[in-house]
């Protein structure tokens, strides 16, 4: 019998060139989405960060594999502050403010600081990393975030010798993020992350203010997040304010919310399945098909594998 | 005006306005699926208001589409017989037969995305899943009650199994609702609210039954409890 092989990637796969270019007025069209048309005719593009980052170096850590249209990247979003479905952010994010910003680093370090937006983003060179980003829930996306690496930033506090674990947080207003609370969104505010210092200080560990070539729209973390490629991605936390080193493991959102479901580490493995669901498989989007190997550490296993050697990942989940 | 009501539900037009209703869901996923078959230009002719933007991930969105409709068909068929009695129509009856066998249909269809996008056919796998995961328990339990129901719906087989015995096993349907809101309970991440609402819903619906059958029972209590006349 023969079987036809379907090509990775289809001419319909890849977003039209114009279309890519136009996607702020896709995205100002968004809340109405049932009044399309009109939409794109009313300039609310301004909504949207949206400002193009020049001089980008293209990193040797990026993958070469195909990038998700960002028109699924900003329409499908994990981001609890702005509603629970997937779709909310996009709708409800669109008015977040974001400057003026401040970026507070703090805790166990020589040189505690507070960073306006404006520093953060002229501390390190820009790079284009082009990371693969696989969510908890088994689907995935291939994203170009621009950042640089997290040490870059910790390295510029100095972290004393007590310092073990880097906390982080993020924004939370109820005045702008009215679904951010426990009995509506079924998790704790603010929503707060952890890493240990040795996978802070990881080369792949981004600090991301922008994507596609532009700063950050505001569903998808804005104006600065951490991206963790090889943890699934509610460890790359949104919308930081604040940076703390400190001695002993800090309590995590996801954790608290459900210990048996989703740990600290919580690093991808296709061996160590979700008490709901396998994680041997995910789903590369657009696709329909949960088709799509999951790779240990989500393919990242021959840079970060040694952060964990000696260490039981089916108890440290 | 209850007559007027009345002969519009007994009316032919009726029942085919509610099977088009209940395809309207179906019609908006069909229209989903050839725009990502056909990939039309979505800002041109009926497309605009067929499907104004394509759903980023169509796993997510045939797999709540279909099981969001086949829960909120399984409440308003639920909801029919405490209807008929509260509201005075009894020909709401007319009804009941479509609405379950749509929760039917959408139950299929939501089992269907499931073997086939998420699983892709993949048996081992699924009686995994089935065996181990107690939210897919729930659903196939939930599935599984609703087969029998839909194959005896029938004049036939009401007849050959007789009313009684008919009735008793379409109180099937009362476990499949409970099975249905436990697995939508359980899948969620963090936020039970829709869960806990559907819940509540199938709770009030089930307890109405509990209410008339404890009445009906003591009135029969009653009723033969009472001396009987004194024969003269």
């Amino acid at each position: 019998m023969l079987i036809r092989r379907p090509a990775d990637l289809r001419q319909r796969d890849v977003t039209p060139k114009q279309v890519y270019l136009d996607r702020r007025k896709f995205l100002a069209a968004a809340p109405a989405a049932f009044l399309t048309a009109r939409e794109l005719l009313s300039p609310r593009g301004e909504a949207l960060a949206g400002t193009k980052l020049p001089n980008l170096t293209k990193s040797p850590l990026s993958t070469t594999e195909q990038m998700t249209s960002p028109d699924v990247v900003t329409h499908y979003n994990n981001f609890y502050e702005f509603g629970t479905s997937k779709n909310e952010p996009a709708r409800y994010a669109q008015n977040f403010k974001t400057s003026p910003w401040t970026v507070s680093v703090e805790g166990d370090v020589v040189k505690p600081r507070k960073f306006s937006m404006d520093e953060i983003l002229k501390l390190a060179p820009l790079e284009e990393r082009i990371y693969r980003h696989r969510c908890v829930e088994a689907w995935s996306i291939v994203v170009p975030w621009i950042g640089y690496s997290l040490s870059a930033l910790l390295n510029l506090v100095q972290p004393t010798a007590k310092a073990k674990y880097v906390a982080f947080e993020s924004y939370w207003d109820l005045r702008q993020m009215p679904l951010a609370q426990p009995d509506k969104a079924g998790i704790e505010f603010p929503y707060v992350e952890g890493l240990r210092l040795d996978e802070a200080m990881h080369p792949l560990a981004l600090l991301c203010v922008g994507m596609y070539g532009e700063t950050l729209p505001p569903q998808d973390g804005a104006p600065v997040r951490l991206v963790v490629p090889w943890k699934y991605g509610f460890k790359s936390i949104k919308s930081i304010v604040k940076i703390k080193l400190v001695g002993s493991q800090p309590p995590t959102t996801w954790n608290m919310a459900g210990p048996r479901e989703y740990g600290f580490y919580s690093n991808v493995n296709p061996e160590v399945d979700h008490p709901r669901w396998s994680q041997a498989k995910e789903q590369r989007l657009p696709s329909i098909f949960k088709n799509h190997p999951t790779q240990m550490f989500n393919g990242y296993a021959s840079q970060v594998a040694g952060l964990y050697s000696g260490m039981d990942l089916r108890k440290n989940y | 005006m209850s007559i007027s009501v009345s002969s519009g539900l007994k009316s032919r037009w009726t029942k085919a306005l509610l099977f088009l209703l209940c395809l309207l869901p179906f019609a908006h996923l069909v229209a989903v699926a050839l725009a990502y078959i056909l990939q039309p230009d979505l800002s041109t002719g009926l497309w605009r208001f067929l499907v104004p933007s394509l759903p980023p991930n169509p796993l997510d969105f045939f797999t709540h589409l279909t099981g969001d409709w086949t829960i909120r068909l399984i409440v308003i068929t639920l909801a029919i017989t405490p209807l008929r009695k509260l509201l005075g129509v009894p020909d709401l009856i007319r009804f009941r037969r479509p609405l379950g066998l749509f929760a039917f249909f959408y139950g299929c269809l939501h089992f269907l995305t499931y073997l086939w996008f998420d699983k892709l056919f993949d048996f081992h796998e699924i009686w995994k899943d089935v065996a181990k995961r107690p939210f897919i328990t729930a659903g196939f339990t939930a599935f599984v009650l609703m087969v029998p129901l839909a194959l005896t719906s029938t004049k036939g087989w009401i007849r050959r199994l007789g009313g009684k015995r008919w009735q008793r096993l379409h109180r099937l349907i009362y476990v499949s609702a409970i099975a249905a809101v436990v697995h939508y309970y359980w899948l969620v991440k963090s936020d039970v609210r829709l869960p806990l609402f559907y819940g509540a819903l199938v709770a009030v619906l089930l307890l109405c039954r509990l209410v008339v059958s404890i009445m009906k029972r003591a009135r029969q209590r009653t009723a033969a409890a009472k001396p009987a006349p004194a024969e003269a």
